[in-house]
């Protein structure tokens, strides 16, 4: 892993607005000698939702996984440029990227609940980091649900298999299974496209509610979605076949979707392409 | 022509037919053969007591007793390193040419006869090492033969957990040991336990190790050190040397017995998990 420009900046690069949560500068990511992405900058706001939309394949998992090293997991893939979180490089030497996803949280496409019961699903990662005393267990468990949106609906069944859930259901419990680590960041990579419309309908009340306390990024290939969840939208786009994606157009989403300054990104949301 | 085509068809949905119809044709053919030869003999006093006279009357408990134990101290041996193994390979190894070489090396060996194991057990374990015949010698050959098998099962085990939830375990912060310990493990148990029920039946069943290895005493073994007979060896030696053909036809129904409850429990522990992951 390469740090260009953190390498003159060790640690800590001082943001202007403190309303920063994550600043991206000249991001360029590979997937072995495959560029994917080239020179991203963005700044995601603090207690806001900021969703990314494109079409498939255009980078914007690969870009969100980079927000908690989650790309480390791939063998040969490198990223050049800085990401800060909180003012620090999540890539400078010394960061531990499973401190990094503790702050970071991440739901997937998939719900993967763990084979284990709804409680040990919620109280896994307490456990990782060392609570141990039941009553403090069962607060976590009972506060993460009721975040999640959850609670009214398991509170009697805690033992029971989390993948005897439905869809929906198994995709609050990834939430509430996250909200029980106390991320100040939630990642998530299209967490509404293998569920059903009503169960939708609740992941996205609780991503209004949610914001106030959690900075959200979701990717979306919904864009609908996009314009109903959020505040900001970047939009980003492959525009050669083996070429790297990149960041075409980035700002409020009620702008990106009634006044786009980019021809492509006008293209894409009325739906010329995509 | 349109009646060619339902012909052909109807001839081969019937070489099909039969061709299936033959293998249970087999198994019911031999299961039944040993049965009406062998259930006259099986009682509690077959089970439970000693072999006596000179035509080895009586009772095969010192047999079955050398045979739970060899096998039981074979998987006692066997578990740890084939886990261990397969968790290296599946999660720990840079996939590459050394992991390749092992795989290959586990499936070769899981395909050498087991009378050349029983061999290299003999020059080894009884000899080179001066174990003797015994229980010991016995488990360690049997394990060789079982290394293979377990090791397999379970690296293929651990890699039918799915990445995604791997990747929820990671996600929440879980160092690789935490995720493999906690998540996948756990998630592959019902299949590791499988794999080894499986490799177990084969072992009880096995005869040209533990003969090498375990000799051909008539003897109820309390340590390790001790030699003992299994019950494959009693059979072969009740049948071939004319002996006792009932004792060893109640001996090879209660063998069968055997290896069926193994398989029957490894497919209802199968089936269980099914239960409670869907």
């Amino acid at each position: 892993m390469s740090h260009t420009l953190a390498e003159h900046q060790p640690g800590f690069v001082p943001t202007a607005d403190p309303s920063v949560k994550i600043a991206v500068k000249g991001l360029d990511f590979y997937y072995g000698d495959f560029q994917a992405l080239t020179d991203i900058t963005c700044d995601i706001k603090d207690n806001s939702v900021t969703a990314f939309i494109g079409p498939s394949g255009c980078g914007k998992s690969t870009f969100l996984r980079c927000f908690n090293r989650m790309n480390d997991l791939i063998i040969g893939t490198k990223v050049e440029g800085l990401i800060t979180l909180d003012g620090q490089d999540i890539y400078a030497p010394g960061v531990d990227p499973v401190d990094l996803r503790r702050r970071i949280g991440m739901i997937f496409q998939q719900p993967n609940p763990f084979p284990m019961s709804i409680y040990d699903n919620v109280a896994y990662g307490p456990r990782l980091h060392g609570m141990k005393k039941k009553a403090e267990l069962d607060e976590v468990v009972e506060t993460s649900l009721k975040r999640a949106n959850l609670w009214k609906e398991v509170k009697d069944i805690l033992g029971r298999g989390g993948l005897t859930l439905s869809g929906g259901q198994q995709q609050r419990l990834c939430i509430a299974r996250v909200l029980a680590v106390q991320p100040d960041v939630l990642l998530m990579d299209e967490p509404c496209s293998a569920i059903d419309p009503t169960s939708v309908q609740k992941i996205e009340d609780l991503m209004a509610e949610l914001k106030s306390s959690v900075t959200i990024i979701i990717v979306t290939h919904n864009m609908q979605q996009a314009a109903r969840v959020s505040d900001e939208t970047a939009f980003f786009l492959q525009e050669v076949m083996g070429e790297p994606a990149m960041l075409v157009e980035f700002g409020r989403t009620a702008d990106i979707f009634t006044s786009p300054k980019d021809k492509r990104t006008e293209d894409y949301i009325t739906g010329r392409f995509g | 022509m349109r009646d060619m085509k339902r012909i052909t068809n109807a001839l081969a949905l019937a070489v099909f037919w039969i061709a299936g119809l033959t293998t249970v044709v087999v198994l019911g053919a031999v299961i039944l053969y040993v049965f009406v030869n062998g259930i006259g003999h099986l009682n509690l006093a077959f089970i439970f007591t000693k072999p006596h006279g000179v035509n080895a009357e009586g009772g095969i408990w010192p047999m079955i007793v050398s045979t739970l134990y060899v096998t039981g101290l074979a998987m006692v041996i066997v578990t740890p390193i084939a886990v261990l193994a397969a968790v290296y390979l599946a999660e720990y190894a840079v996939q590459g040419r050394l992991v390749r070489i092992i795989r290959f090396a586990a499936d070769t060996l899981a395909g050498v006869p087991s009378i050349v194991m029983g061999l290299f057990g003999l020059a080894l374990f009884v000899e080179g090492m001066g174990f003797g015949f015994s229980v010991l010698s016995g488990a360690l050959a049997l394990s060789f033969l079982m290394l293979p098998i377990v090791m397999r099962t379970t690296e293929e085990a651990i890699r039918a957990v799915p990445k995604f939830i791997r990747w929820g375990s990671y996600g929440l912060g879980a160092t690789k040991w935490q995720t493999v310990s906690r998540i996948v493990l756990p998630a592959a148990m019902p299949r590791i336990i499988t794999g080894l029920i499986l490799a177990t039946g084969r072992a009880v069943g096995e005869t040209a190790v533990v003969i090498f290895t375990m000799g051909t005493m008539i003897n109820t073994p309390l340590f390790p050190s001790d030699p003992g007979r299994s019950m494959t060896v009693h059979l072969y030696q009740m049948a071939m040397e004319g002996i006792n053909l009932p004792a060893a036809f109640g001996t090879a129904l209660l063998l069968m017995v055997m290896i069926l409850f193994f398989n029957l429990s490894a497919r209802w522990l199968l089936r269980r998990n099914r239960r409670m992951q869907g």
